[in-house]
């Protein structure tokens, strides 16, 4: 696991059946594998390739990523409060890239 | 004749600045060659199924300084339930090195059939989001946008 620099935004509380949004942000440098040094040499391809976020262990949201995503990938996405519990953000990556952040909500009735 | 919105003006006088020969009609959608093989990834996504216009909304500026950072969101008009709901969004470009953008996976439990990043673009052109629905169909929206400053084709210097 490596320590990234990880930006969270999620609520700490909703009320049961409310849409909360979450926005995550994470730094790296997405390097598309299409640009060369000064030297001609290409520069290998090194990217973040998917996303998950898991609500207490299930999965509610995916994304998978490609080169024309932007360097410190930003998502913004939806989901249902239904009860309790933690969010937990995964990111995989190329050249063994993991990192994981967690999130803990509370859902009043 | 009602006055252009400010959007449609600002896309309508930056593509005549931006090409100097056009015809007397310039419309918002212009027809460019795909540099990359996005109708067959296109067609290979969908299976040659028919691709519906409508239920989607894909939200990018109609006029970016930078293409390394585009903002970029797409919502579909879905209920978002068990048995009517949104699986994938599918973002394609057309000029950029490779077709595909981003996917997004999502389901009942998003609550809104919405998502957004922010994406690179190597030159002005056309972008489409295809959404997935539980029923099988798909359905998409296409925008244009031009680019001042191209992301990742830019020549570094020797």
């Amino acid at each position: 696991m490596t320590t990234a620099n990880v930006r969270l935004d999620v609520p700490k509380s909703a009320k049961r059946g409310e849409i909360i949004d979450i926005k995550t942000l994470v730094a790296h440098g997405m390097e598309t594998g299409f640009r060369r040094t000064h030297l001609g040499v290409p520069i290998p391809r090194d990217i973040i390739t998917s996303f998950t976020c898991l609500y207490n262990g299930v999965e509610v949201f995916r994304a998978e990523l490609h080169p024309s995503v932007s360097a410190n990938p930003y998502l913004h996405f939806s989901t249902v409060a239904t009860e309790s519990g933690m969010l937990e953000f995964q990111w995989r990556g190329d050249n063994g890239f993991f990192a994981t952040q967690t999130a803990q909500i509370s859902v009043t009735a | 004749m009602t006055p252009p919105s400010r959007r449609k003006f600002l896309v309508l006088s930056s593509g005549i600045a931006a090409t100097t020969v056009l015809p007397s009609t310039v419309r918002a959608q212009m027809v460019r060659t795909p540099l990359n093989n996005m109708p067959e990834v296109i067609r290979k996504l969908t299976g040659g199924k028919t691709i519906n216009k409508g239920k989607v909304r894909l939200d990018v500026p109609p006029l970016v300084e930078n293409g390394h950072l585009v903002p970029l969101s797409v919502s579909v008009d879905s209920p978002m339930t068990e048995a009517d709901h949104v699986r994938a969004i599918h973002v394609f470009t057309e000029r950029n090195p490779l077709p595909e953008m981003v996917t997004f996976r999502l389901g009942p439990r998003a609550g809104r059939a919405f998502a957004a990043t922010r994406v690179r673009m190597a030159d002005t052109q056309n972008v489409i989001a295809i959404a997935e629905l539980s029923d099988g169909s798909y359905w998409s929206d296409t925008a244009f946008l031009i680019v001042t400053l191209a992301a990742c084709l830019e020549e570094l210097p020797a």
